[in-house]
C-alpha cells in the first residue's frame, strides 16, 4: 500500500533544545565529526489504493494544519513512497 | 461540581456571595487534563459557580467564562495542545472568544499551549531550554491589570504562584514580540529567574481585546491559606496570590452586562 511521507523540521531560527542535547551526547560516544544536530518528525500516512492528486493535496493540507505548527516548524517534504 | 470546598470560606458578604455565585465559569476537561479539579475549586473559593465541560461536548452551554486547565491533554502527543485544539468544544470556545460577547477565556499551562495552537494567542511553546521538567514557586510581575483575568491586581504587582512544566519556553518572532509589548499584551513576566528560556521573560500574554489570557504558571494552585507557595519555602507571596485571577473575572461578570 502506498504511503505519503511528511517531514517536519523546527524552523532554522528556532533553537532546537533536543538537537542540542543530542549533539552534546555524540562526542561522548566517539562521534566527533558532527557540529550540529536538529531533530524533526517524520509522518507516514498510509493510503488504501492509489494516491491521487486530490489525496496528495489533502496530505499537504493536513501537514500544514495539524502535523506542523507554522509558528515553530516547517513542512520540508511531502512525497509518495510505494510500499 | 456544586459541593462546598472542604477548606476555605465563602465570601463573608452574603449578598455579594449570592451575586458572585450567579456567575458560571466553565472548566474544560480533555483526556489527560490534570488540574481541572483544582481550577473548579479555585472558582468556588473565589465565590463563583464552577461548571464541568467535556472536550467532546458540541455545545458550550450557559457559561460566562471558561478556564482551560493544565495537564497533558492527549499525552502531549504531536505537540503540546495540538490535538486538543481540534476537540469539538474548542471550536465553540474559539468562536465565543472571538465573538462580540468576548467570552473571557483563561488558559493555564497546557491550556496556554492549547490557546496558542488555536491561534487565539500568538506564538508557541517549545521544550524548556534546559530540557528538564521544572516545578517551583515562581515570582511574576503583573504587567497589565486591565485584562478580564487581572482586574483585581495592580499593574507592577509581584505575585508568587507555582510553575510546573516541560514545554514552557515561550517563543515568537521579534515582530510579534514587539507588537505584544507595544500593545500591552505581555500580561505576566518572570521576575528574578527565567525558568524556561522564554523570550523577554514572558510568562503570560493576552489577545488584543484582553478577554483571552494564557500563562504557564498555575494560579489555581495558590488560592488557599496554608496550601500556597508561602507555606513551602517562604520566597514571598501570600499563599493566595492566584485567587485574583478568579475574583477578577467574577467581578467583571457580575459588574458587567450580565
Amino acid at each position: 500500500m502506498p504511503r505519503i511521507v511528511v517531514d517536519v523540521m523546527p524552523k532554522p531560527e528556532i533553537l532546537d533544545p533536543q538537537g542540542k542535547a543530542i549533539v552534546g551526547a555524540l562526542p561522548r560516544l566517539g562521534f566527533t565529526s558532527f557540529s550540529s544536530v536538529r531533530q524533526g518528525k517524520r509522518f507516514e500516512l498510509t493510503v488504501d489504493g492509489e494516491v491521487t492528486e486530490e489525496i496528495l493535496a489533502q496530505a499537504r493540507d493536513a501537514a500544514e494544519t495539524l502535523l506542523s505548527n507554522p509558528v515553530i516548524e516547517d513542512v520540508v517534504n511531502v512525497e509518495v513512497v510505494e510500499a | 461540581m456544586t459541593e462546598l470546598p472542604l477548606i476555605g470560606e465563602a465570601p463573608a458578604d452574603a449578598s455579594g456571595a449570592r451575586r458572585l455565585a450567579g456567575a458560571r465559569i466553565g472548566v474544560v476537561t480533555f483526556p489527560g487534563t490534570l488540574d481541572d479539579r483544582d481550577a473548579a475549586r479555585a472558582v468556588r473559593l473565589a465565590g463563583g459557580t464552577a461548571v464541568e465541560l467535556w472536550h467532546a461536548d458540541t455545545e458550550l452551554g450557559d457559561v460566562d467564562a471558561v478556564v482551560i486547565p493544565g495537564g497533558f491533554s492527549y499525552g502531549d502527543y504531536l505537540r503540546a495542545g495540538a490535538i486538543a485544539r481540534f476537540a469539538p468544544l474548542m471550536t465553540k470556545i474559539i468562536d465565543a472568544a472571538n465573538s462580540d460577547a468576548k467570552l473571557p477565556v483563561l488558559g493555564i499551562c497546557n491550556g496556554f499551549q492549547i490557546l496558542t495552537e488555536s491561534h487565539l494567542l500568538p506564538g508557541s511553546m517549545i521544550k524548556n531550554d534546559h530540557l528538564k521538567f521544572m516545578c517551583r514557586d515562581q515570582v511574576l510581575r503583573v504587567e497589565n491589570s486591565n485584562t478580564a483575568w487581572t482586574l483585581d491586581y495592580e499593574a507592577g504587582q509581584e505575585i508568587t504562584i507555582p510553575l510546573k512544566n516541560q514545554d514552557g519556553q515561550y517563543i515568537a518572532d521579534d515582530k510579534t514580540l514587539d507588537a505584544l509589548e507595544a500593545e500591552g499584551r505581555v500580561v505576566f513576566r518572570y521576575v528574578g529567574f527565567n525558568p524556561n528560556g522564554s523570550r523577554r521573560d514572558i510568562a503570560g500574554i493576552s489577545n488584543a481585546a484582553g478577554n483571552v489570557v494564557g500563562l504557564m504558571p498555575h494560579p489555581e494552585h495558590a488560592v488557599e491559606v496554608g496550601f500556597g507557595p508561602e507555606s513551602l519555602d517562604g520566597i514571598g507571596g501570600s499563599d493566595t496570590d492566584g485567587l485574583g485571577f478568579f475574583t477578577s473575572v467574577l467581578n467583571k461578570i457580575v459588574g458587567g452586562a450580565k
